[in-house]
């Protein structure tokens, strides 16, 4: 199987298309929960050829969308230290603190490099020992485990100059807030297929039940997004709900256990800022007591830091699907990816950013 | 004391000659610098130019040439050498390509270093090597050049600047405002391919792939559309940036819309795979070795055909069209037959988080 054109196959998406418009009878709102199906709707131009009944809102998927202002300052107070180098994923150098970014802080001479995985970090940290080597630890489920194993092996070889900024946050805990808000217009989700990957399709069946809301567990290709969409949309016409499958090359109902197992014996659930959206009980993950050492907000002593958002952004709700990026009045004027108020529009899974680069 | 006593009892530390590795005095313009020149340069770049040994070389021009295309580009990479070429060759190609997009003939370059202290001569001579090779192909003298040595940590190895000259004929002059609508756009090869094989070569993302640089002077290809002068509107190598940010930089210059299919933009199977899982756009990854021509509809089967006869332009095809649009922009069909914008790189290229 071509994993890439088999899921781009035009003749493929036109029958899911079709498919689609043939059951459609009435105004439906779907939200997409990951950037990266975000951006793959914008790249292949799915919202042209989707019925207009079928709204699709963009989730709070993304996760550099969404690691916190304060995260930002404080990754941004670490890099500025004198032997610190400071590792990250690089979308999260662009994205603004209060004051600056982490693109700057290398400008003016701060030892901040750009990684693909916190296993990279942790090899820098062993090839300068004389250093504290400071990893990024952003994202959903998804990068959990393999920022989580950077710390495990760290215990284990006793490397003590390497330390992780942890910023994980879990989907459940949002799709929860986006469905109790009173202001709510989401009637059925597509779920993030990499995060399920991971997590397998259990956590959504509570919700699901709860809610009453169709999800449809959701891939990235054009193929696979208009399947999610069928498979939505088809209980929403139907009137059921209920969590159906339409990534199941990628994603089983049990999820990685491996990686499950490894990421509860180092985690534990906390409640944590997004981005523009507050406060979302539950819905982080911090390192357990037992692997403190390896926590650079203690090591730093910057678990205070505060930090208050530029007004004029309204990534936030763009991020809970209640606006989209052409309703701000900044969008395109004052906020480029060159200068961008809010992470949305830097991130190459941020919604602004999408909306920039393939629609103006 | 004898002559027989001294030469026992004492030895003068005598200046060691041949260096293995560049020392900070080859760059101060002495003698050490002029035994780099005629040891190690001159092995590989001999020209009327170099042998007058004057500052400045003195080149005669033909009575015909009334105008001449000037231009110039300084090579930085890391590594230094990766399959399909090296910062010597870049240097030579580079320069060569930008010539040929103002349709000129390259005849001459300069080839400037910076070279950091402690770089292997044997280092320094295998780029130069490249750079002669090249030269040759393209059919260009270096001419002149300079070389500076900077402290160890202050440089990258090497850093080559090198300025073209070529000459320029009045009927063939194509430039990135005369593109027109209705007007037809050739890309001369696979995208990517440059960039990607350097990025793989770096080694810093664990990917192997077998992907070269394209890297390549296009004499040959740009010859062969002489005939159709002066119908060339625009010849334009997607260097840095790549395919979509050369087509901006054009649609704004001839204040056009330019529209590609994606169906038809030629990019190899390992390209994708790797853009793919590293989340970046081909069409804003580095070539080397590929020109973009945009011609007159009506002839655009010919010139097709007259790039994909010449070396490097095998698999040159047609991708896209030029339409009158009030706003400058570049649009992408996809392969589901939808719309969107083609944008220009913003900013560095990294990888994707998952």
């Amino acid at each position: 199987m071509n994993y890439i054109e088999d899921f781009r196959n035009s003749d493929r998406a036109k029958k899911l298309l079709h498919s689609i418009i043939s059951i459609i009878s009435k105004k439906w709102v779907i939200m997409e929960m990951c950037g990266g199906q975000t951006h793959s709707m914008m790249k292949f131009g799915l919202d042209q050829l989707l019925p207009q009944q079928l709204e699709i809102v963009h989730g709070p998927g993304c996760p550099v969308c969404v690691t916190a202002l304060e995260l930002i300052d404080k990754a941004i107070l670490i890099a500025k230290k004198r032997d610190v180098i400071f590792t990250s994923y690089g979308d999260m150098l662009r994205v603004p603190g209060s004051n600056s970014d982490l693109f700057s802080v290398r400008a003016t001479g701060g030892d901040v490099r750009v990684v693909y995985s916190a296993l990279d970090a942790l090899q820098i940290a062993r090839e300068n020992p004389d250093k504290e080597v400071v990893f990024f630890g952003i994202g959903f489920e998804t990068t959990a485990p393999a920022n989580g194993i950077s710390v495990l092996q760290a215990k284990r070889l006793g490397i003590q100059n390497y330390s992780v900024l942890v910023s994980q946050v879990r989907v459940p805990p949002a799709m929860e807030l986006i469905l109790s808000s009173s202001e709510n217009r989401v009637q059925g989700f597509l779920a993030a297929g990499h995060v399920c990957s991971v997590m397998g399709t259990k956590e959504y069946v509570p919700i699901s039940n709860r809610y009453h809301i169709p999800i449809s567990i959701t891939g990235f290709e054009p193929v696979d997004l208009l399947a999610g969409i069928f498979e939505t949309l088809s209980m929403l016409e139907t009137n059921i709900w209920g969590v159906k499958n339409a990534y199941s090359r990628s994603v089983s109902s049990e999820g990685n256990v491996e990686a499950q197992k490894m990421l509860d014996q180092l985690f534990e659930p906390c409640d944590r800022n997004w981005r523009g959206i507050g406060l979302i009980p539950m819905s982080g993950w911090k390192l357990r007591s037992d692997f403190q050492e390896f926590d650079a907000e203690i090591r730093f002593n910057v678990a205070d830091v505060q930090s208050q958002e530029s007004e004029k952004c309204i990534a936030g709700l763009i991020l809970q699907g209640l606006k989209k990026p052409a309703d701000c009045g900044a969008f395109q004027r004052e906020c480029t990816p060159q200068n961008p108020l809010g992470a949305t529009m830097v991130s190459s899974e941020g919604a602004c950013a999408a909306y920039y680069k393939y629609r103006r | 004391m004898t002559e027989q006593n001294l030469s026992d009892g004492f030895s003068c530390p005598l200046p060691v000659s041949h260096h293995e590795a560049i020392m900070l005095g080859h760059g101060s313009g002495g003698s050490m610098t002029s035994e780099l020149i005629q040891r190690v340069f001159h092995k590989y770049f001999q020209s009327d130019g170099l042998e007058q040994k004057n500052d400045a070389a003195n080149l005669l021009m033909p009575d015909h040439i009334h105008r001449i295309a000037m231009t110039t580009d300084s090579h930085i990479v890391t590594p230094l050498f990766f399959p399909g070429g090296d910062i010597g060759k870049l240097a030579v190609c580079g320069t060569v390509n930008d010539l040929l997009t103002a349709g000129a003939v390259p005849k001459w370059l300069s080839a400037a270093f910076i070279l950091e202290e402690g770089l292997p001569i044997a280092i320094l001579e295998k780029i130069l090597e490249s750079m002669k090779k090249c030269a040759e192909e393209a059919q260009v003298e270096i001419v002149t050049g300079d070389t500076k040595v900077v402290e160890r940590g202050k440089g990258d190895g090497i850093f080559i600047n090198t300025t073209g000259i070529g000459y320029i004929a009045e009927n063939f002059q194509p430039g990135g405002e005369k593109a027109r609508p209705g007007d037809a756009v050739i890309l001369s090869g696979t995208v990517g391919n440059h960039g990607m094989s350097v990025l793989c070569a770096r080694g810093e993302l664990g990917i192997k792939a077998d992907i070269s640089s394209d890297a390549a002077p296009l004499n040959e290809m740009v010859r062969n559309l002489r005939p159709f002068a002066p119908s060339v509107h625009v010849l334009r190598d997607p260097t840095r940036g790549g395919l979509s940010t050369t087509l901006n930089e054009i649609a704004n210059q001839s204040q056009v819309g330019i529209e590609l299919d994606e169906k038809l933009i030629p990019i190899s199977k390992e390209v994708n795979a790797v853009c793919e899982m590293l989340g970046f756009d081909p069409y804003t990854i580095a070539n080397e070795g590929k020109m973009i021509i945009i011609i007159p509809d009506e002839i655009k089967q010919e010139a097709l055909l007259a790039v994909r006869s010449s070396k490097y332009g095998e698999n040159a095809a047609i991708i896209g069209r030029v339409f009158a649009n009030q706003s400058p922009m570049v649009l992408l069909r996809t392969i589901l037959g939808t719309h969107r914008i083609l944008d220009s790189l913003s900013g560095e290229l990294l990888p994707r988080i998952c």
